[in-house]
């Protein structure tokens, strides 16, 4: 299986995805460059956070009306895995798919430590190497990470289990405690804390490796007539 | 500062105009001598900058000379962006500190933001990938609104900053006194990794070859900015606000990449980044290095703003600017990679063989100087010293031991104290982790960085106790040394060298060019028995502000090498049962104490003896911590600092374990408790090993014991002095900072 680690000027977490990706959990990945780029060989997309164009105007906002995002779009529409981790998952909900927006902290301030997160959903692709409502540590390095909707969006989140992880100390004043949501395809997944930074032990936490794990044997299983 | 540029040489030298710009008479008369004629206006620019302490050290250089900087294991000492050390396997580690003092002063966000910037460009100008970054900040007690105005804003400027870069910030230190109030102090250390074939120089070599301007473009901000820093503070210091650059870490981020992008065409020759003094001092020097000139034309460098003076272009301290130089008829290769990352870069001068700095603009000469005047030729001052009065008062007091009677309350009363308390509220707001190699994150004594693709690990730490350095600045100077390295050593590392960042006072004053004279040699000294040589540093002078100087304050940025993660251990207690030891003796030592702090009246906070230290006795008590720690048989290890040893054991259980200790000691209690004493440790280990580690350890005594029932308890002399919940302390201790700016002044 391989990956795409989609690169804007101002990722920063590029390298750590890359890293979780083809060392940690030795699949094929690639660092890919925005421009000129052609995502039709990957089997996955991942969008890293970062401050992709120095969270200038809104964060995510620039990066989500590159041309590299009509083909991410288009891959999403063909049922392609995409994660969007922090600055990710900012530039997901710019681009439109996935549903609400962010807000700053409620603290107004940024904040950076190990989460616990409850796992709302494992029936995802992305979740399903988790167990029903088991809590991981992950951490969250963000200040722009309180999930916003209305009232109409957060009942049809829920209504279709697109819920996929929940604070459970709520750090940053998002919405129902939500800290990752999926699209109603259940391809493409947005999440604040970081997976890729919780995927060994001696840096703290390996309960992110699941996430990645996940979307590997979910792509194993549906290729199994090529192996 | 002068605004008109149509100022005739005649009337610079008459009207005295370079005395604003910072020159001396005697120095203007120098510049007169070195050009055979009177300096345009743009030269005593210059000049001026290329003369300033920060960018000459002119006073400090005698000082610095003194520091052992050589070792096998130093690939590159001071001179350069950073120094580099060997750690092995063909890589090494770049690292150096810089402060931003006095633009922190008067506009603390981008004060501190574009310190933070300009550290980083100090390392990946070396060819290294940026991995983590330090600060160590100085402030005057959070009692003022303007105080904690500028503890907020400079904590937000290297968040701002740090974060987007996507460097790790991975620790730091914090420390609050009065001394500090007017004149706040922001040191930030950048360390890098780098193979040994990827070590790049600033230096101009191959005439012929071509200068190429790559990053940000030009503007009118920070112009004299190196000037600015190197004066006192005066009261209206809001007016030097221009002075301050204003910082885009997303160009920063940019630069990085494509810098680090460059380093491996063959085409790149030397490359640094514009820095204290912009232009002219990146230009100049890479020229005086590698024996060259150069030639520039003004009117090919990228401006921002309309009709910039030749002065302003080379005075300006925009921020994120690098100064290439390239193989001649190979400047596209280079040209493209910025141009990847939408970045300008474009040519704008070459090396030429006439050791001239010579600059044009709308096709005149600006500019025509001799290249080494600029750097190596500076003037270097040594300055009067005389013995502070207040050193030999101090030095005839009786030591007395303060009067305490509640030991649990004082405990408290420590724990809450801004210099001891939980610095969370301020390493929260950094991005710890980027990077993923935060093995060990903010809030121990050192931070612990793993190097990807190996078993190592590189243990960073800043210290620096101004408090006793005030008091006795040459023993100060060696406890600064031997804190640094015991943090390190306690983390299982062996220390590699460091760099400091020294922060004094008004240098034309002898009692204060006392001080650095004897902190440095204290220094020296240290490093020499220690082995930690010195790599690169900062000289910050003139932090005075109403004419009252700072404590001195030699900050230690000091790294170490873990061979093996086996060996990181863990500041706090890990197990109960775990036998708790003690290394060192403690004397009754109150000296610039933390406990002085709290109990002295307002007037005279600090007096007495600093600490005493005996160098051969805390390098022997590190090498067989080390020794013990890497036979396997230390569990938790901790250096004694601020507070003494009732802080000591309360910050080794303050951790999600809920371990508590029962500590039995002998003697005053307020001595063993809360003395300062140097060269102790506080260890843990199992009580199996219990004899393989007091063989080992010579001067280890067993104190008491970790329990399982989250209380502190101590026993002194057969009685319960101190029992309390650990969790009560710690609540204190985690809220001090937060509840200190909540409150109304």
């Amino acid at each position: 299986m391989k990956f795409a680690v989609i690169v804007f000027p101002g990722s920063n977490c590029d390298r750590d995805m890359y890293h979780a990706v083809k060392d940690v959990l030795g699949e094929e990945a690639e660092l890919v460059w925005y421009e000129n780029s052609n995502l039709e060989n990957y089997d996955a997309i991942l969008l890293p956070g970062g401050f992709s164009y120095g969270d200038y105007l809104r964060s995510g906002s620039v990066a989500a009306t590159s041309d590299v995002m009509k083909q991410i779009k288009e891959h999403a529409a063909k049922g392609k895995p995409v994660l969007g981790v922090c600055n990710g998952f900012q530039i997901l909900l710019e681009a439109g798919l996935l549903p609400g927006a962010m807000l700053r902290n409620k603290n107004l301030a940024f904040m950076c430590h190990q989460e616990a997160l409850r796992v709302a959903n494992n029936t995802t692709i992305f979740t399903q190497s988790y167990a029903e409502n088991e809590v991981v540590r992950f951490p969250i390095a963000h200040g722009e990470g309180n999930y916003y909707c209305d009232e109409e969006t957060l009942n049809e989140l829920k209504q279709h289990h697109q819920i996929v992880f929940t604070y459970e100390n709520n750090p940053n004043g998002s919405t129902s405690d939500i800290a990752g949501i999926i699209n109603k395809q259940g391809n493409v997944l947005g999440l604040m804390p970081h997976p890729e930074r919780a995927v060994e032990a001696i840096i703290g936490s390996d309960d992110g490796l699941k996430v990645f794990q996940s979307i590997v044997r979910n792509w194993r299983e549906s290729h199994v007539a090529n192996v | 500062m002068l605004q008109t540029f149509d100022i005739s040489p005649a009337q610079i030298e008459t009207e005295k105009l370079y005395k604003e710009m910072g020159l001396s008479d005697n120095e203007f008369e120098m510049v007169k001598s070195i050009l055979n004629r009177r300096p345009n206006f743009t030269e005593t620019g210059i000049f001026s900058v290329m003369w300033s302490e920060h960018c000459s050290y002119k006073t400090s250089k005698p000082l610095l000379k003194k520091f052992p900087t050589k070792a096998p294991h130093v690939l590159q000492g001071p001179g350069e962006g950073a120094g580099i050390i060997d750690i092995g396997d063909n890589q090494a580690v770049v690292f150096k500190i810089e402060s931003h003092n006095h633009p922190s002063a008067v506009e603390p966000y981008q004060g501190a933001a574009t310190g933070v910037g300009g550290i980083i460009r100090d390392v990946f100008s070396m060819g290294a990938r940026p991995i983590a970054l330090m600060n160590s900040l100085r402030f005057g007690n959070l009692t003022s609104e303007r105080v904690k105005y500028l503890f907020k804003e400079v904590v937000h400027g290297i968040a701002g900053y740090g974060n987007c870069v996507g460097v790790p910030t991975v620790g730091g230190e914090v420390q609050f006194d009065d001394s500090y109030e007017g004149n706040p102090l922001v040191n930030a250390m950048c360390v890098g990794l780098i193979h040994h074939d990827e070590i790049q120089k600033g230096i101009a070599a191959g005439i012929g070859n071509t200068v190429l301007y790559a990053g940000a473009p030009t503007g009118r901000d920070g112009i004299h900015g190196a000037t600015f820093a190197s004066d006192d503070l005066a009261e209206d210091a809001n007016k030097d606000r221009p002075a301050v650059q204003v910082g885009d870490p997303f160009m920063e981020k940019l630069l990085i990449e494509a810098s680090l992008e460059v380093i491996h065409s063959d085409a790149l020759v030397g490359m640094q980044d514009m820095g204290a003094a912009g232009l002219t001092s990146s230009a100049s020097e890479m020229a005086s290095k590698a024996g060259t000139g150069m030639e520039m034309d003004l009117d090919l460098v990228p401006q921002r703003e309309l009709n910039m003076s030749a002065y302003e272009l080379m005075l300006s301290e925009s921020q994120e600017r690098m100064l290439l130089v390239v193989k001649k008829g190979r400047e596209q290769e280079i040209i493209d990679v910025f141009e990847k990352y939408g970045l300008q870069a474009v040519a704008v001068g070459e090396v030429i063989e006439e050791k001239t700095f010579r600059l044009k603009q709308h096709g005149e000469i600006v500019a025509d100087i001799p290249v080494d005047a600029l750097a190596e030729e500076a003037p270097v001052y040594q300055m009067p010293s005389k013995e502070a009065e207040y050193f030999n008062t101090f030095q005839q007091m009786e030591t007395q031991i303060p009067l305490v009677t509640d030991y649990t309350e004082m405990l408290g009363k420590l724990l809450e104290q801004p210099t001891i308390a939980s610095k969370e509220w301020v390493y929260d707001q950094y991005d710890s982790m980027v990077q993923t190699n935060t093995v060990v994150t903010p809030g121990s004594d050192a931070a612990i960085v793993r190097i990807k693709g190996t078993d190592k690990a590189l243990a960073i730490t800043t210290d620096c106790n101004s408090r006793y350095i005030y008091l006795d600045p040459e023993t100060g100077g060696k406890i600064a040394v031997a804190e640094a390295a015991r943090n390190i050593v306690c983390s299982g590392a062996n220390p590699l060298g460091l760099t400091d960042g020294l922060n004094f006072g008004n240098p034309t004053k002898p009692e204060i060019f006392w001080q650095m004279e004897k902190s440095v040699a204290g220094m020296s000294d240290a490093c020499r028995t220690l082995g930690t040589p010195v790599i690169s540093g900062n000289v910050s002078l003139y932090n005075e502000s109403r004419g009252k100087a700072i404590f001195p304050t030699p900050v230690v940025g000091m790294v170490g090498l873990l061979e093996t993660l086996d060996h990181l251990t863990p500041s706090y207690f890990q197990h109960e049962g775990d036998l708790v030891f003690l290394i060192g003796e403690t004397k009754a030592e109150f000296g610039g104490s933390e406990l002085q702090n709290v109990l002295a009246d307002p007037d005279q906070i600090y007096s007495g003896k600093a600490p005493f230290i005996d160098l051969q006795v805390e390098a022997k008590r590190q090498t067989q911590l080390l020794d013990a720690i890497h036979q396997g048989i230390v569990q938790s290890a901790h250096d004694l600092a601020e507070g003494g040893l009732a802080v000591a054991l309360a910050e080794s259980v303050f951790s999600e374990a809920g371990l508590g200790v029962s500590a039995y000691l002998d003697g005053d209690m307020t001595v063993k408790l809360f003395s300062e004493t140097q060269s102790r440790f506080l260890v843990t280990v199992k009580p199996e090993d219990e004899e393989r580690f007091a063989a080992q350890v010579e001067d280890a005594k067993q104190i008491g014991v970790v329990t399982g029932d989250h209380t502190y308890t101590v026993i002194g002399n057969g009685e319960k002095v101190i029992e309390e919940n650990v969790h009560t302390l710690c609540k204190r201790w985690k809220g001090a900072i937060s509840c200190l700016l909540k409150s109304k002044a």
